[in-house]
């Protein structure tokens, strides 16, 4: 069942390639999407069994992850809606690439082996790249670039991390072939040596914390998001750098195991913290509204860094949070592509008046700021509000105050930007007023509805989910 | 055999040296190559190496790829691209070649204050730094697109040693998959590279500089 996740998408990318027009094209996304999607959730009834010796396993935490991909890819395809008889969207190799990129998030998620982790991680960055490139433009080929070279150099450095892992297992658990297998570093977890562990640790996140995009190794993120096509974006933001996150969070398992948390969650924290603030300098008057949503994806990734490092209910919290985050940047991304198509521009001096020129994008574009704002009733005030208490149980208020005073900062510079481009007349050089396509709005809508039944309540089975996630953070086996 | 194995990683580090100094970028991929085939021999060397169908198969595919395969993409790509030799580096070849120098007498040092170098083994630990800082300094210094790729590929086969210094045996599947990985890699940016130069008229990276706050 594990291995029939990935091969499919990988299966259809392949057919993607030789597939002769637009709509076969389209229906081969939309199939693999709807058939990913009811295997996942064929999972949550029942847990499949691990395949090839434990390789391949499904435990609460990838579950939760591998559960936004699915859903957040179901709905980016519903985006990019049924082509038209001469349609040549989606391109060959932009529906192959998105469904390789959905092999190898779904193969990320799966993986208990550390090294086969890595190489799923690295095989997303392969599957990606040439998805933002879609545009064929100097701009995207730049974005490209950085992006492969970056994210290639910072995986390397992971591998060094996991190489570290092996060496720090080899002192007591010697006599196992495979000691990269996230359940046998767990249980030896006692023996490994902690000098080599602390070092592994922090390869692992300077390595795929530059994927995740937390500052200061952030630096190809808000390019990429800027350049790629608008559905990629919300693909990267929303799915993409959680995997990357997933990979942090292995190596927190096996570092919290080992009874060394609390150095680990010093890094966390100064990590989690230098992104929200760099994110809150450069959201103040940043002119392209891509790179804006690029720079609270930094801003996010912090905050998750942050809950995670606090630990106890903080941990709830950064689960939940992924979640919540997930459905808002993906939100705010689809729309931003409707605002895109209509405007013809990212910059956000010449958007104006979005409410009376595209009523229906222009109020998922408040919603979606008010969301991601962290403004009640939807889910991410529940769940930085949760960060926040966790922080003040531990009797940390520094922190706290600089958590509230760096989101404060986030907010007033995201408030000005988004309502100015919300509210006003449309400008002479503004499209006329026309019917928007349903599809492009039903899918942000959906998510919209789905953060606000998050900020009202967490449905038992969504916080079972999240409380065994939150368990395997804090050293469960 | 362990001292045919320290031949091969003193020239390791001789070749490192030799990429940092060259201008001309088809010498500097088939050093790359060169520096393929000899990591990809180096475990064979190494005292404890089993003779069987695996190990051996393994070997070959490494080779085949590291040493083969990789510049042989390469060079395609430079060929379409009418490039042939590095511009004005934002570091010269002879102060290149010195600060490597400088890096590798650092990493010989490093190596040997981590808590598991054994003293008397092969030196696998401050080749492979040794190697990923050479790797590094060409990535951060050059100009032109094939460089940092050359660059990204030295780095890799830098922790590939290090792995081995390590003793981290990966099971086989894994370690093709990240071959594999590297394979593709190189193919991505080698298609990348074909885009700049075309965009661009040169495949210089430094003028990608479109994209700022």
């Amino acid at each position: 069942m594990l291995l029939a996740l990935i091969l499919i998408p990988s299966l259809a990318g392949a057919l993607a390639l030789l597939a002769p027009s637009a709509r076969v094209r389209w229906l081969l996304l939309a199939g693999t999407a709807a058939a990913q999607a009811a295997l996942v959730a064929a999972m949550a009834v029942r847990t499949p069994a691990p395949a090839f010796g434990g390789w391949l396993a499904l435990d609460s935490l990838g579950f939760l992850f591998l559960a936004i991909v699915s859903l957040l890819f179901l709905l980016v395809v519903l985006y990019l809606g049924w082509p038209g008889a001469r349609d040549s969207r989606p391109e060959r190799t932009f529906a192959a690439c998105l469904l390789w990129l959905l092999a190898s998030m779904t193969l990320v998620t799966v993986s208990q082996h550390l090294a086969l982790l890595w190489a799923a991680i690295e095989t997303t960055t392969l599957a990606s790249a040439p998805l933002i490139y879609h545009h064929q433009s100097r701009r995207s080929l730049e974005a490209m670039w950085k992006y492969l070279l970056i994210c290639s150099v910072g995986i390397a450095l992971a591998l060094m991390g996991t190489f570290l892992l092996a060496l720090s297992a080899s002192g007591g658990a010697a006599d196992h072939a495979d000691p990269l297998l996230l359940s046998r570093l767990l249980a030896a977890a006692g023996a490994l040596d902690p000098d080599v562990l602390r070092a592994a640790f922090i390869f692992l996140l300077v390595g795929y914390g530059t994927k995740m995009g937390l500052a200061p190794l952030h630096t190809w993120l808000p390019d990429t998001y800027s350049e790629a096509p608008s559905p990629v974006s919300a693909l990267f933001s929303g799915a993409l750098i959680n995997c990357a996150f997933l990979g942090v969070l292995r190596g927190w398992q096996v570092v919290a195991a080992a009874g060394l948390a609390p150095f680990a969650a010093r890094w966390l924290l100064v990590f989690g913290l230098v992104s929200i603030a760099l994110a809150g300098a450069l959201i103040l008057g940043q002119r392209d509204y891509k790179r804006m949503l690029a720079y609270s994806s930094v801003e996010h990734m912090g905050i998750l860094s942050v809950g995670v490092a606090l630990g106890g209910v903080g941990q709830f919290g950064a689960m939940l949070h992924a979640v919540n985050h997930s459905l808002a940047k993906g939100l705010l991304f689809l729309t931003a592509g409707n605002l895109l198509m209509a405007y013809g521009t990212k910059s956000t001096r010449d958007v104006r008046g979005v409410l009376r020129a595209l009523p229906a994008s222009g109020t998922l574009w408040v919603v979606g700021f008010l969301a991601i704002a962290g403004m009640p009733p939807f889910g991410l005030f529940l769940s930085e509000l949760t960060i926040l208490k966790s922080a003040l149980d531990a009797g940390r208020f520094g922190i706290a105050a600089t958590f509230l005073a760096l989101l404060a900062l986030v907010f007033a510079g995201m408030s000005a930007i988004v309502l100015r481009m919300a509210q006003g007349e449309p400008a002479d050089a503004a499209p006329p007023v026309r019917r928007e396509r349903w599809q492009t709005v039903l899918s942000p809508a959906l998510l919209a509805l789905g953060l606000l039944v998050l900020g009202l309540y967490v449905p038992p089975g969504l916080g079972r989910l999240l409380e065994n996630a939150a368990a395997l953070l804090g050293g469960a086996p | 055999m362990v001292a045919l194995l320290e031949i091969v990683l003193a020239a390791v580090v001789l070749v490192n040296l030799a990429m940092l100094g060259t201008s001309r970028l088809k010498s500097c991929i088939r050093f790359v190559g060169v520096q393929g085939v000899l990591i990809g021999m180096a475990p064979a060397l190494a005292p404890g190496w089993s003779y069987g169908l695996r190990p051996v198969a393994m070997l070959a595919i490494a080779l085949l790829i590291k040493g083969f395969v990789m510049p042989w993409l390469l060079l395609r790509a430079i060929r379409e691209a009418h490039v042939r030799r590095e511009i004005e580096p934002f570091l010269g070849y002879t102060a290149s070649v010195l600060l490597g120098a400088v890096l590798t007498a650092a990493a010989f040092g490093f190596a040997a204050r981590l808590p598991v170098a054994a003293p008397a083994g092969p030196p696998f630990l401050p080749v492979g730094v040794a190697t990923l800082l050479a790797g590094t300094l060409l990535m951060v210094t050059r100009k032109k697109a094939v460089t940092q790729v050359i660059g990204y590929l030295v780095m890799e086969n830098g922790i590939f040693l290090f792995g081995q210094g390590l003793g981290a045996e990966l099971p086989a599947p894994v370690e093709i998959g990240i071959l594999l990985d590297l394979l593709v890699a190189v193919f991505v940016m080698g298609i990348a590279m074909f885009h700049i130069n075309r965009e661009f008229d040169s495949m210089a990276v430094h003028q990608l500089t479109e994209l700022r706050d």
